[in-house]
């Protein structure tokens, strides 16, 4: 078993098998028998109400939490072993959800190099990194300035920098859009969806939005530990109901479409976005 | 009762190299029995005007009464201010602080000066009202609830001081979906049941959308657009211009109009795109 999939290293980014998490003292698993993987440059997004799971599941993944049973393979890593959690980290960063706790420097780029430092890179190195990386975030005139005076949406972006310069392969990003206003959170996802296409760095998000979750490749549901629902967000959508059952929402063109269907009108119940609810009544209209 | 707000300015760091202005002479008056839903983007001025409201802070220059009473005047009562306009800050849950979630409830009752059966009818009421049951959960300590059951102590403490005017800063921000509904069906039946008036803050359109009977959109420290939502909402150019979104019903039928359908302007509530998209479809586009 763990053989065959650790060969798989160059497909698969992140492997979880079988995995259990149990908080201290817990009556029952946090994380219940979930087997997954996150594909080399695939963007998923991971569901669910509070409580479901999700955020245990995506410390799973960078070794903050260490399986109870089970195991979680980071580019091959077994997170279990303490000698690899640098290594492992440094190939899953992770993007926390508020911005205001997780800058630790005066100065945006020292920010930036915190990691870089920590891990013995050459100064001459740090330099590159730091500006490739805050280039990657659009985020360059602010090299100098002091993180406090950005806005929530530049601080996330500061943080992904500082994920970045570590040249991960993996970013995680667990409800990391959740305090930022609306133009905050377009800054972050078309940071995260860019890096995603060019780099070819595979994405994790946990998020609550399902805007957000529509734009991903694949898209996990979590409910009471395990996996409830799986598929393109396309195929998870259209199940309104069994979402709606797992106390998630439906994109509102889904809910539109879904509620059209009701009433005996023939719309593709895959809608998702604005423009495809346009096409659909344009189609249908052409048909009288 | 009424809060009339007259060429308010607020200064923030006034004399500093920060120096910012907040407001920039905001008039509005705010009217017994409304829900009016105020929007703009980070740094707008929404969440500065909204601490104005009970005299939490005092205008730079300007003035702000209300009942009559001139909240920068030092012979005003600011306790009599608080008891008729109550304010839920963002994440109010980090504020709870007492053993248990009655305690919590009566701490604000209790500095009041109120006898201890007031006290107990204020915390059962308050408590009802937010869909907390008292048996089961008043002797709980706070930190073992659900985010969502959090922040409605954090409400439920705000609401046994039964203010007038209940004022909301993002009340559903990193909520999911299903306690979101919770909190924004609690508000809706708070303002529908009781008469009170309600100011929410919000970044969702789609929740202002769907509740507020008036909405006033803040950008740059003045008021860029007061009216009925079917009013503000027709204006979609002019707001994303200032960063915000548009509710995507709005965005739908503004989209079917310019495919030459007929669909009725000033169109923002999903039923009323629903009904829209129906009367273009016709028969054509049902099933037999």
């Amino acid at each position: 078993m763990e053989e065959k999939s650790v060969t798989n290293v160059e497909e698969n980014r992140i492997i979880a098998s079988n995995l259990c998490y149990c908080y201290p003292e817990a009556q029952k698993n946090a994380v219940d028998d979930v087997s997954m993987r996150v594909k080399k440059g695939e963007f998923l997004a991971i569901l669910g109400h509070n409580g479901s799971g999700k955020s245990t599941l995506a410390k799973l993944f960078n070794a903050l939490y260490v399986p109870g049973s089970g195991t979680v393979w980071v580019c091959g890593m077994d997170t279990k072993d303490d000698d690899l959690v640098f290594d492992i980290r440094q190939h899953a960063g992770m993007v926390f959800q508020n911005p205001d706790n997780q800058i630790v420097a005066t100065v945006v780029e020292e920010d930036v190099a915190f990691g870089l430092e920590n891990n013995g890179v050459p100064p001459k190195e740090i330099r590159v990194r730091i500006d490739e990386a805050l280039e990657a975030v659009g985020m360059t005139k602010y090299a100098k300035k002091a993180p406090h005076m950005l806005s929530g949406g530049q601080k996330q972006r500061v943080a992904i920098a500082g994920v970045l310069a570590m040249k991960p392969d993996v970013i995680i990003l667990d409800e990391s859009t959740a305090m930022l206003d609306p133009s905050g959170r377009r800054e972050v996802m078309n940071t995260v969806h860019r890096l995603n296409e060019e780099e070819g760095i595979s994405v994790v998000i946990i998020t609550h939005y399902m805007s957000e979750a529509a734009t991903a490749d694949y898209m996990i549901v979590m409910d009471d530990g395990k996996i409830a629902l799986s598929g393109t967000p396309r195929e998870v959508f259209t199940k309104v109901d069994k979402v709606r059952a797992l106390g998630l929402d439906v994109p509102p063109m889904t809910d539109l479409a879904h509620s059209l269907r009701q009433d005996g009108v023939d719309v593709r119940a895959d809608v998702l976005t604005v423009d495809e609810m346009v096409e659909e009544v344009c189609r249908l209209s052409s048909n009288i | 009762m009424s809060i009339v707000i007259e060429h308010l300015n607020y200064v923030y760091m006034q004399g500093g190299p920060y120096e910012t202005k907040a407001l920039d002479d905001v008039s509005l008056t705010i009217h017994d029995g409304e829900f009016v839903g105020l929007i703009g983007h980070t740094g707008s001025g929404k969440s500065t005007l909204v601490q104005h409201l009970n005299g939490l802070i005092l205008p730079t220059s300007g003035q702000i009464t209300v009942d009559g009473m001139d909240l920068a005047d030092k012979n005003t009562d600011k306790r009599a201010i608080r008891r008729r306009v109550g304010l839920v800050f963002q994440y109010p849950e980090n504020q709870l602080f007492e053993e248990t979630v009655a305690k919590d409830i009566a701490f604000g009752p209790k500095n009041l000066g109120l006898d201890e059966e007031e006290i107990d009818r204020r915390v059962r009421t308050a408590m009802r009202r937010v869909a907390l049951d008292y048996d089961k959960l008043s002797q709980r300590s706070v930190f073992e609830l659900s985010g969502g059951q959090m922040r409605r102590v954090a409400i439920a403490g705000v609401l046994a001081m039964e203010p007038q005017t209940l004022v909301l800063d993002e009340p559903c921000a990193g909520l999911d979906p299903k306690g979101r509904e919770e909190i924004l069906g609690l508000i809706s039946d708070l303002h529908r049941e009781s008469g009170a008036t309600i100011v929410m803050v919000s970044h969702s359109m789609d929740d202002v959308a769907a509740l507020a009977e008036r909405v006033i959109v803040m950008n740059h420290g003045k008021v860029a657009m007061d009216g009925a939502p079917r009013e503000v909402f027709s204006r979609g150019e002019e707001l994303r211009a200032i960063g915000l979104d548009v509710p995507q019903a709005v965005e739908l039928a503004q989209k079917l109009r310019e495919k030459g359908f007929d669909v009725p302007e000033g169109i923002y509530k999903i039923e009323e795109v629903r009904a829209a998209v129906e009367a273009i479809v016709g028969k054509g586009g049902r099933h037999a």
